[in-house]
């Protein structure tokens, strides 16, 4: 089950809020396909947002093929986002990005320089090495050279 | 049910020679939150007087579709009423009423049911008067600053319960308040007066998509057509608050850029005074 939260500080819509918070959750595999979306009563009384903020957010997720109205029954998530990665590839990447985020703590980076830098990184143009790869490379010239007698 | 909850056709209301409320015509939707702001004295609880039937209007008219309860801040509480005889006060009083829903608005609170009203603290009576309020089962809610010695927490809850009891029964809510962050979200429709008159009615999302603030270099005036609420100006930089048509979404040419803005951000625009130009421009 989600957890929506309520930033009235922003001037993101709390609409918006609440579709943005539940695609990431599919992003980040923590809801499925079949997973119950909270009543849109639940949302108003723990959010305080109004019943027409939610039945927006939730209408939205509708039509863009998220989440399906269940007629009494509810609503429940039908689709998925880009998590068409194994979750234990994406655990493993999200243990990475931790330590990375740790590391860039310690050098004293705060949260919206790493986001910069995130940004900075995926405006790169594509073609950039895996990790295994760029190994392959640096490991291919010094068999080479080994082979040469 | 109608479509339209409060309706005002050049409503004027006048105290001695002056107007708390002039040529005031609205339409408030129905199974709504409305929300009323507006500095003191804008005639705020003037219109809910009004529209609760307990003031008469000096002129023009004023129509509520369905029952009206009004909950203003100093609340209707017998201080030697336990808090059920206030209960079986509210239900002689009203013709409709709905015990269960009175009950269950003070479970959900935890207030004693046996406890004389007098010696209840702020909040809890706030929490008797409200139960007393939804129990009377009104179509149009009057909320004239009545949550105003809550604390934070409380209020949060309170209004969140109350926005489910919307959701539940199709109420209509009118909720005056001067917590503006606090309405994010909660209010569906805004309503803002300003010296007896109406500044700004309209759907909150729509108001919010027809204003921005638009920053760029030092400048006289903001690069496209729009009423201008707000103008700040630095040496180097001038920031304008405006209300045009695409909102954040207006195309601009560089360097100039446009922000949405939040509720807050909106009230405040159109409740200060609008901050002229600089001699110096």
């Amino acid at each position: 089950m989600i957890d929506f939260h309520v930033n009235r500080a922003g001037s993101v819509p709390a609409y918006a809020q609440l579709v943005q918070q539940v695609r990431e959750a599919l992003r980040l595999g923590l809801l499925h396909p079949g997973d119950k979306l909270p009543t849109v009563r639940e949302v108003v009384t723990s959010c305080t947002v109004n019943a027409a903020t939610v039945l927006k957010a939730y209408r939205e997720l509708e039509l863009s093929g998220l989440v399906e109205a269940r007629q009494g029954a509810g609503t429940y998530v039908s689709g998925t986002l880009g998590g068409t990665a194994d979750p234990a590839v994406m655990t493993e990447l999200r243990g990475r990005l931790a330590t990375w985020v740790g590391d860039a703590r310690t050098a004293g980076l705060e949260d919206d320089d790493m986001r910069a830098l995130m940004t900075s990184v995926l405006a790169e143009p594509p073609g950039e090495l895996t990790a295994e790869q760029r190994a392959g490379a640096s490991a291919q010239p010094r068999s080479d050279t080994g082979a040469r007698p | 049910m109608s479509e339209v909850a409060i309706e005002t056709r050049g409503l004027g209301k006048r105290y001695r020679r002056l107007w708390a409320l002039r040529d005031f015509s609205v339409s408030l939707p129905a199974n709504k939150v409305v929300a009323l702001v507006g500095a003191n004295g804008a005639g705020k609880s003037t219109l809910m007087s009004m529209a609760a039937g307990i003031l008469p209007a000096s002129q023009g008219e004023i129509h509520v579709d369905g029952r009206v309860v009004l909950l203003s801040q100093d609340k209707p509480l017998y201080r030697t009423f336990s808090v059920a005889e206030m209960l079986a006060f509210g239900r002689h009083l009203n013709r409709t009423w709905d015990q269960q829903r009175a009950l269950t608005w003070l479970s959900r609170f935890d207030i004693p049911l046996d406890r004389p009203c007098g010696k209840l603290s702020g909040g809890q009576q706030t929490q008797v008067a409200m139960a007393v309020a939804l129990g009377a089962r009104p179509a149009v809610l009057l909320l004239d600053e009545p949550l105003a010695n809550l604390d934070p927490v409380a209020r949060r809850e309170v209004t969140g319960e109350l926005l489910a009891e919307v959701a539940d029964s199709g109420m209509t809510v009118v909720l005056s308040t001067h917590v503006v962050a606090e309405l994010a979200g909660v209010g569906d429709h805004l309503l803002l007066l300003s010296h007896g008159r109406s500044r700004l009615d309209g759907d909150v999302e729509e108001l919010l998509a027809q204003h921005a603030r638009l920053t760029g270099p030092r400048a006289a005036a903001p690069p496209v057509e729009g009423e201008i609420l707000q103008a700040q100006h630095t040496e180097r930089q001038s920031a304008f608050v405006i209300r045009t048509l695409l909102g954040a979404d207006t195309p601009l040419a560089e360097p100039w850029k446009a922000q949405p803005l939040t509720l807050e951000d909106l009230v405040l625009a159109y409740l200060k005074p609008h901050r002229s130009l600089g001699e110096e421009l």
